[in-house]
């Protein structure tokens, strides 16, 4: 976590989201954090209900629910398959008394030699539409990547509860 | 019915259409082999349309929208229509910013309408019997 070579991305999918503060870890409430490994394939599948049932916690909408389990179905594979496996971690941040769904995908992989690259629709090493990246960081409000050759990848995303 | 190993997902036969449907459990491998079984019947059966209903889906994530379109493509080389019907308003919300586009990949609000779009009208019942709306 210490090697930020290609950069750390904040992304605000909204205007609403990103002051720097943000990015930096906000407590998390009393409500203990899921740790879910990425080693198989039913996996995949774990990580789609438990982040459904985080965002069903927080009464997200139906809308949000998809866009929140479907960012983490492309993070978790990417992990499984390009990161080699890791960990998905679901945590419930306060942003001013609002709540939100926080991911964190951790792998131990090779890396993201060229993150600008890995952000853009189209581009893709392996098995999918290379839509995985850019496209859960258009269904997050607050998206960073952080990777370095041989030190593995981070991305941590996180979707606020509408009010 | 063709004697091997199947993916467990129903395909269903009317004609010379199939009918078949995803379930939300779909993981990657079960994915993949749906595909070579509905290829492999289109070219056995001699089909020319396939329905799949995806009304079961809570999310398609880009790994099954590429399965849905390499399907499609793959069914159009065999000469056979492919419709994707039934698509829940959230999960075609989600796709749009996703990026994918289902570019190529025929669609429809439902099965019923999937099914006319493939040539199958529902017809009357036979022998005449009529529903006695009356009870």
């Amino acid at each position: 976590m210490t090697q930020l070579a290609k950069g750390s991305i904040a992304a605000a999918a909204g205007a609403e989201g990103g002051s720097p503060a943000d990015s930096t870890f906000t407590e998390s409430d009393s409500e203990s954090a899921t740790v879910i490994a990425l080693r198989t394939e039913e996996d995949l599948l774990a990580v789609r209900h438990a982040v459904r049932a985080a965002t069903l916690k927080l009464g997200f909408g139906i809308v949000d629910q998809t866009r929140v389990v479907t960012a983490a179905s492309e993070l978790a594979r990417n992990a499984y398959i390009h990161g080699g496996g890791g960990a998905l971690t679901i945590e419930y941040p306060r942003r001013q008394g609002t709540p939100g769904v926080r991911l964190t995908i951790r792998d131990d992989g090779p890396g993201i030699p060229d993150l600008d690259a890995a952000l853009t629709d189209g581009f893709t090493t392996g098995a999918g539409l290379g839509h995985g990246l850019g496209g859960a960081r258009r269904l997050m409000d607050d998206f960073e990547v952080h990777t370095a050759p041989g030190k593995g990848t981070t991305v941590i995303a996180t979707r606020w509860a509408r009010q | 019915m063709a004697g091997r190993p199947t993916t467990g997902v129903p395909i269903l036969r009317l004609g010379d259409v199939l009918v078949t449907g995803l379930l939300n459990e779909l993981d990657d491998k079960t994915a993949l082999a749906f595909t070579d079984e509905l290829t492999e019947r289109i070219s056995a059966e001699s089909i020319r349309g396939v329905l799949i209903d995806v009304s079961r889906l809570e999310i398609i994530d880009s790994f099954v929208a590429r399965t849905l379109m390499e399907l499609t493509t793959m069914a159009r080389l065999l000469g056979a229509r492919v419709i994707v019907a039934g698509m829940r308003p959230p999960v075609a919300i989600t796709l749009v910013e996703l990026g994918v586009e289902l570019v190529g990949v025929e669609t429809a609000l439902d099965a019923e309408r999937g099914m006319a779009a493939l040539g199958w009208r529902q017809g009357p019942a036979p022998g005449g019997v009529r529903r006695d709306t009356t009870r």
